[in-house]
């Protein structure tokens, strides 16, 4: 055999794998537990379907769902306005700024969200005296209020952090580059830097929406109705686990939902990247 | 009027104990879901990095279902649901028995899911970045595919997946709290009993967020030694 046969041997891309190799199989049977697994579920809630419950329960869950939908959208937008000065602070060349920035930082994004509702919620209930003298007890005896307040706390240290490192990574070239062409440090931040930082920003900015609207079911545990409140409630009143899938699918849906469309807005920002 | 120190002496009259088992419970729980949410987010990263594309779609379901849903409901969904099907099951045999699920196995399974479906993740942006011909170089010198993987591609993808476990291990330590909604006496419960009891939610509840901090830390040293090890070795090589 000739030396140029050899080499066209070894260049010859591997044959298509045929008939039932184990991963095929193993392949095949996942797949066919997961469908057995759906046909299960839809099995289980077709017999187990009982229109009284849904009646009852469909409002309840539709405005659990608007509660959930309303908690994350307010504290997102509260916490992205809150992560401005905190990430100014974590950038800043002020060694006390940014000590105090990081501070904060640390102490939300090292604690969970839930014992930082519960301090919020039931903590702040030992300064009952001291709040009612200033008038902010009708605003922390709400449920409702507190759980705000601790989602929008929880989140600006995250959004800080995903707005700092966003505007790290775009180059000090760029800073240079603008203030050569004489523009003031705010309007580089604007017309420079933003655009290329929120590019970067997005997909993190993503992941905190999804994670909050996962997160925000723990205010079913200080008794906010949301849709896991809800789902709880339900659950207890009727023993019936269909309650809580009904739920799981609503989450699913909604997270697929919002993974999709920032995986769309984010395509469509970068057309000018691809190649 | 009982002053702070006292309260959280250790003994009968301080909470310095129970919080101490919510500790245990807690770091116990943390440490026995790691090695499970390791090996099944490895093995489904194995799944969505191989050529077989149902291989990929069974890994792919698994991720979207686990990392969708809230990990609260998750915990629900294993707590509840296991409940009532084992119950459903025993009771075909036996009408009168009841089943009570352990809420440590229960959390250990949830977080363990939730857990594995993020390493997933990472697991295979690591395999994505190993070149292909790591693997070509082992089976060039007469590696079979598992030696390959277990004396070639391994220890570079530790190496490279350590940064993202290690942010995940944080995470799963935070997601334990959620247990205590399941009645697992881990430190937020305890020191919600504390808080209950001795009408001081705000001590107690802010030391269960400095022992929260404080694992954290500690977390975060035992990650430093781990990395510096991990990188010698590589530098070793």
């Amino acid at each position: 055999m000739s030396a140029v046969s050899d080499a066209a041997a070894v260049d010859i891309p591997p044959p298509v794998e045929r008939g039932w190799p184990g991963r095929r199989i193993a392949g095949h049977v996942l797949v066919g537990v997961w469908v057995l697994l759906g046909l299960a579920l839809a099995v289980y809630l077709f017999t187990a379907w009982n229109p009284e419950l849904f009646d009852r329960w469909k409002g309840p869950y539709l405005s659990g769902l608007g509660i959930t939908l309303l908690l994350v959208a307010i504290s997102t937008v509260l916490g992205a306005i809150l992560s401005i000065p905190i990430a100014y602070g974590r950038m800043s060349r002020n060694r006390v700024l940014s000590a105090i920035a990081y501070a904060y930082v640390y102490f939300f994004r090292g604690t969970p969200l839930l014992a930082q509702t519960f301090l919020i919620y039931y903590g702040l209930g030992s300064f009952r005296p001291q709040l009612e003298m200033v008038g902010l007890w009708t605003f922390f005896r709400e449920a409702w209020y507190c759980a705000i307040l601790a989602f929008t706390l929880n989140t600006a240290a995250y959004q800080a952090e995903i707005l700092r490192g966003a505007i790290e990574s775009v180059g000090r070239g760029q800073w240079e580059g603008a203030s050569s062409l004489g523009l003031s440090k705010w309007q580089t931040l604007r017309m420079v830097i933003m655009p290329q930082a929120l590019i970067v920003a997005l997909r993190p900015y993503g992941n905190e929406l999804i994670l909050m609207i996962k997160g925000s079911a723990i205010v079913a545990i200080i008794t906010v109705y949301d849709l896991m409140g809800v789902t709880r409630l339900a659950y207890s009143r009727s023993f019936d686990f269909q309650t809580y899938i009904w739920a799981a699918i609503i989450y699913l849906a909604i997270v697929e939902l919002l993974r999709n469309v920032v995986e769309l807005i984010e395509r469509r920002l970068t057309r000018h990247l691809r190649r | 009027m009982q002053s702070a120190w006292t309260l959280l002496s250790w003994g009968p009259e301080g909470w310095l104990d129970d919080i101490a088992y919510g500790v245990f419970i807690t770091v116990s729980l943390a440490a026995a879901t790691l090695p499970i949410g390791l090996a099944i987010g490895f093995m489904v990263a194995l799944a969505k990095q191989s050529d077989e594309p149902s291989l990929r779609l069974a890994g792919n379901i698994y991720t979207t279902i686990f990392r969708g849903l809230p990990e609260l409901l998750t915990l629900f969904l294993v707590y509840y649901g296991v409940q009532t099907l084992l119950q459903s099951i025993v009771q075909m045999f036996d009408p009168t028995a009841g089943i009570e699920v352990n809420s440590f196995v229960s959390g250990m399974v949830a977080l363990g899911v939730v857990f594995s479906s993020y390493s997933s993740e990472v697991f295979l942006s690591a395999f994505r970045a190993i070149p292909r011909g790591q693997y070509e170089g082992g089976y060039a010198i007469g590696l079979t595919g598992g030696q390959t993987m277990r004396l070639v591609i391994l220890p570079q993808l530790v190496r490279i997946a350590l940064p993202g476990l290690a942010n995940l291990w944080l995470i799963l330590l935070k997601d334990t709290a959620l247990v205590s909604a399941i009645g697992l006496s881990d430190i937020l419960r305890q020191s919600g009993v504390a808080a209950r009891v001795t009408r001081e939610p705000f001590l107690f509840f802010g030391v269960a967020c400095a022992i929260y901090l404080v694992l954290a830390i500690i977390s975060s040293f035992g990650i430093n030694a781990v990395e510096r090890s991990v990188s010698q070795s590589g530098v070793r090589r």
